[in-house]
């Protein structure tokens, strides 16, 4: 929970976090390593300097480590957790659902569990997503259309494969698609970050709603095009919110340009966790305030509501989350601990 | 090194200077991208780096292939190699840009490759980007929306504009044959006209393509920063565009 100066409680939903484990033991190949130095690079390049960790801790930083960050010292009250498999990398996974789910264990209330496919798994595929509904009924799911198998570098959203498994999401009330287009790593001549194929599921599944992580931001300009005409695209904050500390001014036009293309009601907050810790962010977002320059070129303004939606509301919205319901079931065990 | 070499070295850094990376429209040398030039004779070896292990192979075959010929166009250079380090594709890259092959013949397995479209893709988005700025300059000093897209390219090139101005002509001309040959300066990315009724709305239009590439280029310039340990390279000294838009006329219409 996020106070306000004069008192307001405002409910946070971070839209992207992980718990990932990229510890020596745990990398397969030079790949391995190298995709958590590149993470690495991210945190290193945005964070300010208070709030950098050790390339050890940041290898793999723990469950406790993160209910700490996220709800303890962190103002999130809930968490959406997106798996990310990486298989070819990591012995066991860079971020699999059984590692999230161990979190969602302790703590039921405060985390959304997401799953993961992969198109180019076929029939084993489908039913193995079938079993993650069924074993933690999920309500979203995150592709990575960028993923290596074996020699495939990547696959697109608008594939006949990848239809199948929308359809089967619709039917298992998996609503929520999250997307990772994102700056541009292993795309080869299939440019699988392009953002072109989200247009094309977007008007073929109404019914569900795709989450663009990162806001395709290598692409941001062909992402907002896709986005003003698909009533059911969002656009996640994690990347691109960081650089509200390290270039305010850059992130100030960014964020007029989706308030102005997509709207407050489709932007969404993500931390991108542990990339980046979600106090710093929170807070900086709520003290940052759109120059008069840019509100008067776009008409767009960043006010305290609009703030509220992006936190939490927006992502409450599509997940089905009563937020006065949870913010009494989560004061709770609070008040027992009291 | 003697002095010739010496010049050389100059020369070669100068070609390199011309050389952008089509994602960021922006300097290889800039960019930092550059880490060694080593001219022996009429021999010339460069070596350069890239942001990340997993910078896209289509864009670093790009890069690597305009570096290799803007050198070899230097009237004095017989052998020219170019060695990217550090990459996951470093073999083959380096081979393929040594070979003067194809992408697709350097990359096999990644079939339906088709490296000039993108080339062709991201050069339009630098042309709308480069005349952005432009217009968005011409507009804040005065001149009008329908003189301005009533000129030919011949009218603009003959136009009076100050330094900076002059600047942002020469950036957006080299650009402005690939949205095709009509007489009009200012054109759409599809050759078509602009006209002024619809001049803010296309502005803010393209807009986004150079705010993408300002928001890219400071993400490149802090991971290359990070994994080497060094200082970001400066941003360009171009205006942020931001500068403009506090000058420009209010937007009469808005999409």
């Amino acid at each position: 929970m996020y106070k306000t100066k004069t008192g307001e409680e405002i409910f946070i939903i971070d839209g992207h976090v992980h718990l990932w484990d990229a510890s020596p033991e745990n990398i397969k190949n030079i790949h391995g390593k190298q995709f958590i130095d590149c993470f690495f690079g991210y945190h290193t390049a945005l964070s300010p300097p208070e709030q950098l960790w050790s390339a050890e801790k940041f290898a793999k930083y723990g469950v406790e480590q993160m209910e700490k960050d996220l709800f303890i010292d962190g103002p999130d009250d809930m968490a959406i957790m997106n798996p990310t498999y990486l298989k070819d990398f990591y012995k066991n996974g860079f971020n699999t659902i059984e590692q999230n789910a161990v979190l969602k264990k302790r703590n039921p209330d405060r985390i959304i569990l997401n799953g993961a496919f992969d198109p180019r798994d076929g029939e084993g595929g489908i039913e193995a997503l079938h079993a993650q509904s069924e074993l933690y009924n999920i309500k979203g799911v995150k592709l990575y259309t960028a993923e290596w198998k074996g020699n495939s570098r990547g696959y697109k959203l608008s594939d006949p494969e990848a239809y199948k498994y929308f359809e089967v999401c619709e039917k298992l009330g998996i609503k929520n698609v999250h997307v990772h287009k994102g700056p541009t790593i292993i795309p080869l001549d299939r440019d699988a970050f392009d953002v072109a194929d989200i247009d094309h599921c977007a008007t073929d599944f109404p019914n569900l709603n795709f989450i663009v992580e990162h806001c395709g931001l290598p692409r941001l300009d062909d992402f907002c095009w896709i986005a003003v005409q698909e009533s059911n695209v969002f656009g996640g904050l994690a990347v691109v919110l960081p650089f509200i500390h390290s270039r305010p001014g850059y992130f100030a036009k960014v964020m007029s340009e989706l308030l102005f293309w997509l709207g407050e009601d489709k932007i969404l907050f993500g931390s991108d966790y542990g990339i980046w810790t979600p106090r710093w962010l929170v807070e900086k977002f709520m003290a940052f305030e759109l120059p008069d320059e840019l509100v008067k070129e776009t008409g767009k303004q960043l006010t305290l509501d609009i703030k509220k939606k992006i936190l939490g509301g927006n992502a409450a919205r599509i997940y089905g989350v009563d937020i006065e319901a949870q913010k009494a079931k989560l004061r709770r065990p609070e008040m027992a601990m009291a | 090194m003697t002095l010739t070499s010496q010049a050389r070295t100059e020369e070669v850094r100068a070609a390199l200077g011309r050389v952008t990376d089509p994602e960021l429209d922006e300097s290889v040398v800039e960019l930092n991208f550059i880490t060694g030039i080593c001219v022996t004779g009429a021999d010339v070896a460069v070596t350069f780096r890239l942001p990340t292990y997993w910078c896209a192979a289509n864009f670093s075959y790009l890069m690597a292939s305009d570096m290799r010929d803007a050198v070899a166009a230097l009237p004095w250079v017989e052998k020219v190699s170019v060695i990217l380090d550090d990459h996951m594709f470093v073999d083959a890259i380096n081979d393929g840009v040594a070979g003067q092959k194809d992408f697709a013949d350097a990359f096999p397995a990644e079939a339906g490759m088709d490296l000039p479209s993108i080339r062709l893709n991201f050069g339009l988005k630098s042309f709308e980007r480069r005349q952005e700025a432009l217009l968005r300059h011409m507009l804040a000093e005065g001149h009008e929306p329908d003189i301005i897209l009533q000129l030919t390219t011949d009218g603009l090139t003959r136009l009076n504009l100050n330094e900076e101005g002059q600047k942002l002509r020469a950036r957006y001309l080299e650009r402005r044959l690939l949205a095709g040959n009509p007489p009009a300066a200012f054109v759409g990315r599809d050759g078509k006209e602009i006209v002024p009724e619809t001049l803010t709305a296309y502005l803010r239009n393209v807009r986004r393509v150079g705010l993408n590439a300002e928001f890219n280029g400071a993400l490149c310039r802090g991971l290359l920063a990070a994994r080497y340990g060094e200082a970001p390279a400066a941003l360009p000294a171009e205006p942020e565009l931001i500068d403009f838009l506090r000058m420009a006329p209010a937007p009469a219409h808005r999409m």
